[in-house]
């Protein structure tokens, strides 16, 4: 598990060879020879569909890392070195796109993940106690292989405070969650089975109750339905 | 005004995603249309005619980018941006999950106006359920001879790839987005060229969002002055608005253009939580510069919202009630801008950076009202200095933030400073105590 959890900002790993000199001796990396590399064969099978699907073979590139990192757990060097072949392309150029995109890794930091959304409408809904919660009872639970870390706004604004378990999103979710969400990993079962976006006849919990008649004397401050639009400026507003 | 069910019509029904129900309800009709009743220009002079603008958030009119591409047989490309990642927004995600096929659809309708042949939806990796809704529809519309060469036997040909990035808030940024595509680091690129020459592979594409293609499909189904009869002058058609943050209910709701902000906020969204009212709100995702309370009775257009000095952007209002502080909020917005810079441009690499280290200043009790100008300035030398608008995007609502809201930001560092003096003269005398301990007796 990565140690996530402690400072406000989103921990990241330095990328590889962040903190390295330079080695000027090194041969230059070349695209790898296809009959020195191994590359498993579904995945070189997955590759080569990948670079048909476009006019342009670097085009699969994205693709072909997520399959690699599904494959290896990471992006390692070994993994690169995999799709470099299979393309036909440089390991410098690989590793140059893994260290870009959030969702490629090149450290092993977990077969699983929980990405915890603390974006703007997240942070308003106190995601980050949401976060701090799950991290706590990870550690306290054991939970391995597992990667938790604080996300960039995830698209799930309407269901805040949320996280993306393996892509199933989860919420809105309470710090009073985390001990199921952990188990439920640990133990190989659906994480929270109704509260995911893709479960069929998912409902926000306010969507439950019907909401309140629009009229104006259950809300004074609105415009009776239909009603003119006011301008501030409009000095006969009509309210 | 009402809530209305045109984009999201149907989206109470599981069974929508397959292709048979969505045909039984009039699917793949309006795509019949512009093969076989219109010739190309038709359709295109018809999304003109509509008024329709990018949904995507600059605004721009979806007819007019669509007839910048040059003319001729040559490779031409479609490219759907469905990478939505502005904090705040989630409507493309409810139009993707709920009704994959109209986006197809709208998918095939844009290439014939644009004279593409191949298309890809570029999706955000993190929406991988929806990706694999839309893997799905795409291969039924093959199936079904909608997709692929020479459509339904017409002289169109059009394929379509479902591509799902890694995770970079910089690749919905449209210059980006085809880097992505093309399997680099999501570098935004020098405009111009602007993609309706040189795009994609080098070759003239058009780029549109998922919102702006299903409109594409509702504007040639049902005509130009249907379309046009929603709204309001300059922002026609109906309008999926994404509501969030402290407000009871938080959602997607369609309405016209030209709705109040405040029957959004309080009337559709349920207003902030019992006995808070509404200090700010960002009316166009995070990027947007805040507005205040009395700004919820403009009408919610690009025009209005541009002449009251924010913009409408993807139009997702994030709401933020009285009883929140602003520090936080600012430095949580500024630290996703840093996070998300992809440091390609100084202004926006080094500003980013500054700004979060500046804003983290105040809270550690280091920071002096006149952090504010420097931060101000910071900012002002952001905007309009780099390829994208990413930095600008951090710069105008952390500007606007100070703007309004100075006394607050004034005061939190006030409170701040005297709080680290308190701890340091409590830290010296201690320090001090232990001193004259060790000393021992004079």
């Amino acid at each position: 598990m990565q140690a996530a959890g402690d400072e406000g900002a989103l921990q990241q790993p330095l990328p590889p060879g962040w903190d390295e000199a330079v080695d000027l001796e090194a041969e230059p990396a070349v695209v790898p020879d296809p009959v020195e590399v191994e590359v498993p064969s579904e995945l070189r099978a997955e590759i080569e569909g990948l670079m048909t699907k476009y006019p342009d073979r670097h085009s699969a590139t994205l693709p072909a890392l997520s399959a690699a990192q599904r494959l290896h757990g990471s992006c390692s060097p070994a993994a690169i070195r995999q799709v470099a072949a299979v393309m036909q392309v440089t390991p410098a150029y690989l590793s140059s796109v893994v260290t870009f995109y959030d969702m490629l890794r090149a450290e092993p930091t977990g077969s699983r993940y929980i990405y915890v959304c603390t974006s703007v409408s997240c942070h308003l809904s106190n995601a980050k106690a949401v976060h701090d919660a799950i991290w706590e009872e990870a550690r306290d639970q054991g939970l391995e292989d597992v990667e938790i870390r604080q996300f960039e706004c995830l698209g799930g604004c309407d269901m805040a405070p949320m996280a993306s378990v393996d892509g199933r999103y989860v919420g809105p979710l309470g710090e009073d969650d985390a001990p199921e969400i952990v188990s439920a990993l640990k133990e190989g079962r659906t994480v929270l089975p109704g509260r995911s976006l893709e479960d069929p006849g998912y409902k926000l919990p306010w969507d439950e109750s019907p909401r309140p008649p629009l009229d104006a004397t259950a809300h004074p401050d609105i415009h009776p339905a239909g009603g003119t639009v006011v301008h501030p400026d409009n000095e006969e507003l009509d309210r | 005004m009402t809530e209305l069910r045109i984009l999201t019509e149907h989206t109470d029904r599981d069974d929508l995603l397959q292709i048979g129900v969505y045909e039984e309800l009039g699917g793949y009709r309006a795509l019949r249309k512009a093969l076989f009743d219109m010739d190309p220009e038709q359709v295109l002079s018809e999304l003109e005619e509509s008024g329709l603008r990018g949904r995507g958030g600059a605004g721009f009119s979806m007819g007019k980018k669509a007839s910048f591409l040059p003319k001729g047989t040559m490779d031409k490309y479609l490219c759907c941006n469905a990478d939505e990642s502005e904090p705040g927004t989630f409507k493309d995600r409810l139009l993707m999950q709920k009704n994959p096929h109209r986006l197809v659809e709208g998918c095939i309708i844009g290439s014939i106006a644009a004279g593409a042949n191949k298309g890809f939806i570029f999706i955000r990796g993190e929406y991988s359920h929806q990706a694999d809704i839309l893997d799905a529809a795409v291969a039924e519309a093959y199936e079904r001879g909608y997709l692929g060469d020479r459509i339904l036997d017409s002289e169109h040909s059009f394929s379509l790839v479902v591509h799902r990035g890694q995770g970079a808030y910089i690749c919905g940024e449209e210059t980006a987005l085809l880097d992505g595509l093309e399997g680099k680091r999501g570098n935004p690129r020098l405009k111009p060229p602007f993609p309706a020459n040189q795009g994609l592979y080098q070759g003239p594409t058009l780029i549109n969002n998922v919102e702006t293609l299903c409109c594409v499909q509702l504007i040639i189904e049902r005509g130009a002055d249907w379309f046009r009869s929603m709204g309001t002058e300059q922002s026609t058609g109906p309008k999926v608005v994404s509501v969030s943050g402290d407000v009871q209910r938080p959602g997607n709701f369609e309405v016209e253009l030209g709705i109040t902000g405040r029957e959004l906020v309080y009337g559709l969204a349920g207003g902030p939580p019992d006995g808070r009212g509404v200090k700010c709100w960002f009316p166009g995702g995070s990027s947007a510069p805040v507005l205040l309370e009395e700004h919820l009775d403009l009408p919610f257009t690009y025009e209005d919202m541009a002449q009251a000095g924010s913009m409408l952007g993807t139009a997702s209002i994030i709401v933020v009630d009285d009883a929140q502080p602003l520090l936080p909020l600012a430095l949580r917005l500024a630290e996703f801008y840093r996070h998300e810079s992809c440091g390609k441009c100084v202004p926006c690499r080094e500003g980013t950076n500054w700004t979060v280290k500046m804003l983290e200043r105040i809270d550690e009790g280091e920071a002096t009202p006149m952090d504010l100008e420097i931060m101000a300035q910071v900012q002002e030398n952001i905007i309009g200095n780099c390829l994208c608008v990413l930095g600008d995007s951090m710069a105008m609502p952390i500007g606007s933030m100070i703007q309004h809201f100075r006394q607050e930001f004034e005061d939190h560092i006030a409170a701040a400073r005297e709080r680290r003096q308190l701890e340091e003269a409590a830290s010296f005398s201690a320090g001090e105590l232990a001193a004259a301990v060790e000393a021992g007796p004079a």
